[in-house]
């Protein structure tokens, strides 16, 4: 166990660090941002000076070891537009990113995991197709156009929630619910189809034959064992609600780290772009990293391989 | 009973091979239309498809004329069907030319990245050894990071446009076409009859073009019409976000993004092109869960 978390642990390095040395060539080979911060006539020394300032003008791989080197010790640099420091500024939008994922997150897993389990339970009857038809219609809506209609009648028709900004519990109803539909619909999948499985199998039929009641059949019997995949399958799916978490602070105005990544990419102010994709990098390997621990934990012929 | 026999028997093979060849076709179609929601999902794709091919011939106004004296017009005035936008263009026009961008993202974005995949994959299932090691890393490296972002990222940096959309969702998007046909082509190298033609000597490539290479067909075309829906959804967030598709050319993504600012006066902008994603997303992703179901039986009930 112990030689695969090490082993696990070094992806995980590997994971970052590959991601921001393809992110660095890619921001490099772009162009340098320099022309965006100066007036279009500013004089050619002016340009050449800014340039030697932010050392765009040094060999390419020399930048790139220095930025490594001082990657590695926290410092991205400072914001090309605020000159604060790059990687405190991502820090500090990151309790919100958090609340945001992690209260969509709760509140997926209670309406999906109900709802998946019914529908495996009750197949082919009326609770199966409306769960069948969320999964099908979740997975289509596209979430940011989700919220701008939930704003259209909660904001702009009804006055009674914000359209956006953050703060109190009531900025952050309708974000939840555009950042949950999606992960309810998925979820609601892997409940059902690893509910059905684990309905199929012989010790089940035994319990039903032995009259064990329904409740006590579908939570301790069957629910418990088909949560281990589906707690899997969460986990593995926490880099999609992460993603869903940018557009969504985008379309509210959520100060997280979306909505700052957005604003960094529009202003090409890319210190913040490396700082932030190495914290969502970092995250998310982190993320994938407890969920395959979790699962090699319950399911030791993972350990073995 | 004897006659009925002879005639049988006096059937002539030709014809036999054409009637099971339509027979199947046939098939094929009794099946879809068994199906009701493969049924609506084939419809809606045939939809998408003749009006992304007629597109330019059947809009009522010309998408890119603006009238600022006919701005923000409610649907069903005036001859605009949908409406108009804060330019005075008219809404329906916008939203048909748009679905051909959809429908060239889509199809183009699965082929380039269905294709690169592929050959990923089956170099590294069929090769194995160190550079399977190599591809497969990078494959981990790429899947730990999440794809919107990844394309979102990629885009801002390279540029919006056509072009460089299709290039950053493939670039997002290869990755999972290779993990999947890697496991494929694992699976088919430890079949029986992969070992036979081991045996009798076939030479390697032969084994892969003649008998690896038809049976990852169905796998293909399967994952591919389930990804299109993910790469349309994924550039309408990306163009909704100001990257992607630029204006004025007409995108469903980028029409929400001009149409959030007059979410309070004027709701037609915001509604119409959402509903066509998700009539798009929906008939690509029912046709792909149908083929599925009827290619892969062993899948069925997911």
């Amino acid at each position: 166990m112990l030689d695969f978390i090490i082993k696990r642990l070094l992806q995980v390095i590997l994971v970052v660090f590959l991601a921001l040395t393809a992110v660095f060539f890619l921001i490099r080979l772009s162009g340098d941002p320099t022309a965006l911060f100066l007036p279009p006539d500013a004089p050619r020394e002016q340009i050449e000076e800014y340039r030697e300032l932010l050392g765009f003008n040094r060999p390419m791989h020399e930048q790139y070891t220095d930025f490594m080197a001082n990657a590695v010790q926290g410092d991205f640099g400072q914001s090309l537009r605020s000159q604060e420091d790059a990687l405190q500024l991502v820090i500090d939008r990151l309790p919100a990113t958090f609340q945001l994922a992690i209260t969509a997150l709760i509140l997926s897993l209670v309406i999906a995991i109900p709802l998946g389990v019914l529908s495996a339970y009750k197949r082919n009857s009326i609770f199966d197709r409306i769960g069948v038809g969320i999964t099908v219609l979740g997975q289509a809506v596209p979430n940011f156009w989700l919220g701008l209609i939930l704003i259209f009648f909660f904001a702009a028709q009804l006055k009674i929630l914000p359209t956006g900004g953050g703060g109190t519990w009531v900025h952050l109803i309708l974000p939840t619910i555009t950042l949950a539909t999606y992960s309810i619909a998925r979820f609601t999948r892997f409940t059902r189809s690893s509910m059905l499985d684990i309905l199929r199998k012989d010790y089940i039929r035994t319990a039903k034959a032995s009259g064990v009641p329904t409740i006590p059949l579908v939570s301790r019997y069957a629910l418990k064992n088909s949560l281990i995949p589906i707690i899997t399958l969460v986990a593995l799916d926490l880099g999609t609600l992460l993603g869903g978490a940018v557009i969504t602070e985008v379309v509210f105005a959520w100060p997280g780290i979306g909505r700052l990544l957005m604003q960094s990419l529009m202003n090409r102010d890319f210190p913040i772009v490396l700082a932030a994709v190495f914290i969502i990098a970092l995250i998310y390997a982190i993320i994938n990293f407890i969920a395959d621990i979790l699962y090699a934990y319950v399911n030791p012929q993972i350990r073995v391989k | 009973m004897s006659a009925n026999l002879e005639k049988a028997l006096h059937n002539k093979p030709a014809v036999e091979v054409k009637n099971k060849k339509e027979s199947r076709v046939y098939n094929y179609f009794a099946n879809l239309f068994r199906s009701w929601t493969g049924t609506l999902g084939f419809i809606i794709i045939i939809g998408l498809l003749f009006i992304s091919i007629f597109g330019p011939w059947i809009t009522p106004h010309d998408p890119l004329y603006a009238d600022f004296s006919k701005k923000l017009l409610p649907p069903m005035t005036d001859g605009h069907l949908l409406g108009t936008d804060q330019l005075g263009r008219d809404i329906l026009s916008r939203m048909i030319v748009g679905a051909r961008v959809s429908v060239i993202i889509g199809v183009l974005t699965v082929v380039i990245a269905g294709t690169f995949g592929t050959i990923v994959g089956i170099i590294s299932g069929y090769f194995r050894g160190w550079i399977d090691v190599v591809l497969m890393r990078i494959v981990d490296v790429q899947l730990s990071f999440p794809f919107i972002l990844l394309v979102l990222v990629i885009n801002a940096i390279i540029g919006g446009g056509l072009r460089n959309i299709i290039i950053s969702l493939a670039i997002g998007g290869w990755v999972i076409f290779a993990r999947m046909i890697r496991s494929e082509v694992l699976a088919l190298r430890e079949k029986e009859f992969i070992t036979a033609c081991v045996a009798t000597g076939v030479s390697r490539f032969e084994i892969l073009f003649r008998h690896i290479l038809p049976n990852l067909f169905t796998p293909l075309i399967i994952l591919a019409s389930l990804q299109i829906g993910t790469f349309i959804i994924a550039e309408a967030s990306v163009s909704f976000l100001g990257f992607g598709v630029q204006p004025p050319e007409p995108a469903w993504g980028n029409m929400l993004n001009e149409g959030k600012d007059y979410i309070f006066s004027s709701w037609w902008l915001i509604t119409f092109p959402g509903i066509a994603i998700i009539i798009a997303a929906l008939g690509v992703n029912l046709f792909g869960d149908w083929l599925r179901d009827t290619l892969d039986p062993e899948l069925k009930g997911d």
